[in-house]
């Protein structure tokens, strides 16, 4: 969210067919692509698009804490930075943490503290870093859908994967998740975080005017889409280990075929 | 007592595993009366105890461990060993000399210095300290030749296998010598080149193929094509 | 970086206590579950501010002093005038406080604030316009925590929501184009009355108003902040913990209940 709202009413949010500027209707999300495990270095990694968004997320850990004071006595210390690039909004942001990444880097870690089996390891950090290469509205939310991935890859035990999503309100009528356009012109955003495992709430926020009937809407709408978003998840993580079985029965059927 | 998936089966975190009186595993955590995996892994059923065995994960020591370490720090009376751990090992003095008399930071050094790759065993771990390591032993010491393979210590077992089957047909059909350690860190020496690189291949095709079956046929297989190829 | 918070420095028994009070109904200063502490709201503490308030609510003690000055518009808002608030976790206030820049703690503080007053349209900032894209007035409101016995969100703002209501900024002309300031001065363009209200959870109770010792045992705490319509405007889930979905629904209906009464508070203290 910007805290430099246009005035510009003159787009047309909704159209009168229900459509919105990228033709999508009220309860449908961006098209989403995930990848996980795309770095080498990091212990864990995963990479998401979601509408123009890009976001890349990596885990470094669990490892020893440097400086040894950050350390808990029995159980690791989750460290979360959520950055944008300089070149990831239409202007150019300066490279320097803003009070809105500081914000957003707290609440992204205290949305995925609860997934995390952090008393397994004492006295070590677990280091999560998201960075945002493109922003087109809902990058938090996105990042922390591949930031729980990127955990799971590093094969840190959690008690579930975390998936958020976030619903708006544009021309009056609750809708999921707003591009950036639509969350600067729009009357509301809401994004949420759940773990589905236990189906808990570890992240919601919101700015804007919605009344008690649209919250409990929106609310709703945010939880069911992260379900959906949950199963794509869950695909994306098993999928290198699945091509890799999938190889292996070909190239052996078509050995047993040679010698047939 | 309700199962929810199958051995072999390949699954994620947060995922269940089954309902009632079962036996939690490795990797699995319950809440109330549902087992549920903690890590991205394949499904492990034994009787009624239930595990997942992971594809990815640090290296967690255990007393006994034989792993291979880079002294990375050399103290008032020993060495810090990194051993790709979130925690650092300590090799004291009297873990190499023997209760002698107290040496000095420059005769340390003169026997391990920071760079070495030291093998070593894991003489204690608790959650509450780092790991103490040994480095009195037989094969344990100094590594001075072969060829460094860092492996990701959730596929050591698979690459050790059943009873050492899977390292056993490594060894034999490449003729090369290779050391494991449980933190992942192995080391190949062979007659030649050659012979080194097959065996890395081998490994690296474990670990690679370590969730799926028939690997050890494979690994065999293609051990023998190659070999023949020279 | 935003990392996991050190463990406050109390003895376990006394979060036992708390917990197993809870456990009966019960909270350790004798409140019922959702009974705020009292809160004291002085206004105009600080003369040389153009609004002030000072709130006790139990022991926190929250300051806030508003300031209004001319200054230029945002270039995607060249009519309206700027709104811009900062929190300050004085280090006085409590022993975990270090003086420094603004951790996350108080950014998101003053965050939740801002929001609060910004989304609920509290000032029209329309009217704060001088000379389109050129001249408009800012309002810094610069919340002050003093004392810290938890629960500094709902203080702030509601302190916050004084301060605007009672300040009082310069009237003025616009002659040629220049500003020809007047005598007299005229209260804040104020259309709304933004409250926020926080609830812990313990366990799997709620509460509202966490003191201090109960913010130290609690697992999450979410924050609702509601306008005079009772629509809400803004909410920050924190902490850890996480919130089952019915426990999201009950908490909000709990917060706009409880904000009316706050807003009358209010409104006696600034009547005054």
């Amino acid at each position: 969210m910007s805290e430099m709202k246009s005035q510009d009413q003159s787009i047309e949010l909704v159209d009168v067919n229900g459509r919105r500027i990228d033709g999508r209707s009220l309860d449908e999300l961006r098209p989403i692509k995930i990848e996980v495990g795309v770095l080498d270095k990091a212990d864990g990694s995963s990479y998401i698009e979601q509408g123009k968004n890009k976001i890349l997320a990596a885990v470094y850990g669990p490892r020893e804490a440097h400086p040894k004071h950050v350390a808990l006595p029995h159980r690791a210390v989750l460290r979360c930075r959520y950055h944008m690039a300089p070149f990831s909004t239409s202007e150019r942001k300066s490279p320097a943490p803003s009070r809105r990444e500081q914000e957003l880097s707290k609440v992204i870690r205290e949305a995925l503290e609860p997934a995390v089996l952090s008393e397994y390891y004492p006295r070590t950090t677990i280091d999560l870093f998201i960075e945002v290469l493109q922003s087109d509205g809902g990058s938090r939310c996105a990042g922390i859908t591949s930031a729980s991935l990127a955990l799971a890859d590093a094969g840190i035990p959690m008690r579930g994967l975390v998936t958020a999503c976030a619903v708006g309100k544009i021309a009056g009528k609750v809708a999921l998740d707003l591009s950036d356009t639509e969350d600067k012109q729009g009357e509301a955003d809401l994004p949420v975080a759940i773990m589905p495992q236990s189906n808990v709430i570890t992240l919601i926020q919101m700015d804007g005017t919605l009344n008690p009937e649209e919250f409990e809407a929106a609310f709703d709408m945010a939880v069911r889409a992260c379900q959906g978003i949950h199963e794509q998840q869950k695909i994306a993580l098993k999928q290198r280990y699945l091509s890799i079985k999938e190889e292996v029965e070909e190239k052996k059927e078509t050995e047993v075929e040679k010698e047939e | 007592m309700t199962l929810y998936v199958e051995k072999k089966q390949l699954v994620a975190p947060g995922e269940i595993l089954a309902k009632g009186k079962y036996v939690s595993g490795e990797n699995v955590h319950r809440e109330d009366d549902r087992l549920f995996s903690s890590k991205v892994g394949v499904v492990e059923i034994d009787g009624d105890r239930l595990g997942v065995v992971p594809l990815k994960g640090c290296y967690v020591p255990h007393v006994d461990d034989t792993v291979v370490g880079r002294i990375s720090d050399i103290g008032m009376s020993g060495w810090m060993v990194d051993i790709d751990a979130p925690y650092p090992a300590l090799l004291p003095g009297s873990e190499v000399f023997g209760q002698r008399t107290p040496r000095s930071r420059m005769d340390l050094s003169k026997t391990f210095d920071v760079g070495d790759l030291v093998v070593s065993k894991i003489l204690a771990y608790d959650r509450t300290r780092d790991p103490l390591i040994t480095a009195k032993g037989p094969g344990l010491g100094r590594v001075t030749s072969g060829r460094v393979v860092k492996v990701s210590p959730a596929k050591i077992p698979r690459l050790i296998g059943k009873k050492g089957s899977m390292i056993g047909i490594l060894k034999k059909e490449t003729g090369t010598h290779i050391m494991v350690g449980q933190n992942g860190t192995v080391l190949v020496s062979g007659k030649s080149p050659e012979r080194e690189n097959i065996a890395i291949q081998a490994i690296r095709m474990i670990e690679r193929e370590a969730h799926t079956q028939g690997l050890t046929d494979r690994i065999q297989v293609m051990l023998r094509d190659k070999t023949s190829d020279e | 970086m935003s990392a996991t918070p050190q463990i406050p420095p109390v003895a376990r028994i006394g979060q036992k206590t708390i917990v197993d009070m809870l456990a009966l109904g019960k909270r350790t200063d004798d409140r019922g579950l959702h009974e705020f502490r009292q809160i004291r709201l002085e206004i105009g503490v600080v003369e040389k501010a153009c609004g002030s308030a000072l709130i006790n609510l139990g022991k926190t003690k929250v300051l806030v002093g508003v300031k209004v000055e001319q200054g230029e518009p945002f270039p995607d808002t060249p009519d309206e005038g700027v709104l811009t608030v900062n929190a300050e976790l004085v280090p006085l206030a409590s022993p975990s406080f270090e003086p420094g820049p603004p951790n996350e703690n108080a950014i998101e503080l003053a965050r939740v604030v801002d929001r609060g007053i910004r989304e609920s349209k509290a000032i029209d900032l329309k009217s704060l316009c001088i000379q389109t894209g050129k001249k408009v007035f800012v309002v810094f409101v610069d919340v002050y925590v003093l004392d810290h016995d938890g629960n500094l969100i709902d203080a702030s703002s509601a302190a916050s929501l004084a301060a605007l209501l009672s300040a009082k900024m310069n009237d003025y002309d616009v002659k040629d184009g220049e500003l020809v300031l007047k005598s007299e001065l005229k209260r804040l363009p104020i259309q709304n009355q933004p409250v926020a209200v926080t609830l812990a959870k313990i366990d799997n109770t709620l509460v509202l108003d966490p003191s201090l010792e109960e913010e130290q045992v609690m697992s999450t705490r979410l924050t609702v902040t509601s306008d005079g319509e009772g629509r809400i405007c803004a909410m920050q889930k924190g902490g850890s913990g996480s919130f089952a979905v019915e426990e999201v629904k009950l908490g909000v209906r709990l917060a706009l209940s409880k904000a009316s009464e706050i807003r009358s508070k209010i409104a006696e203290a600034v009547a005054i």
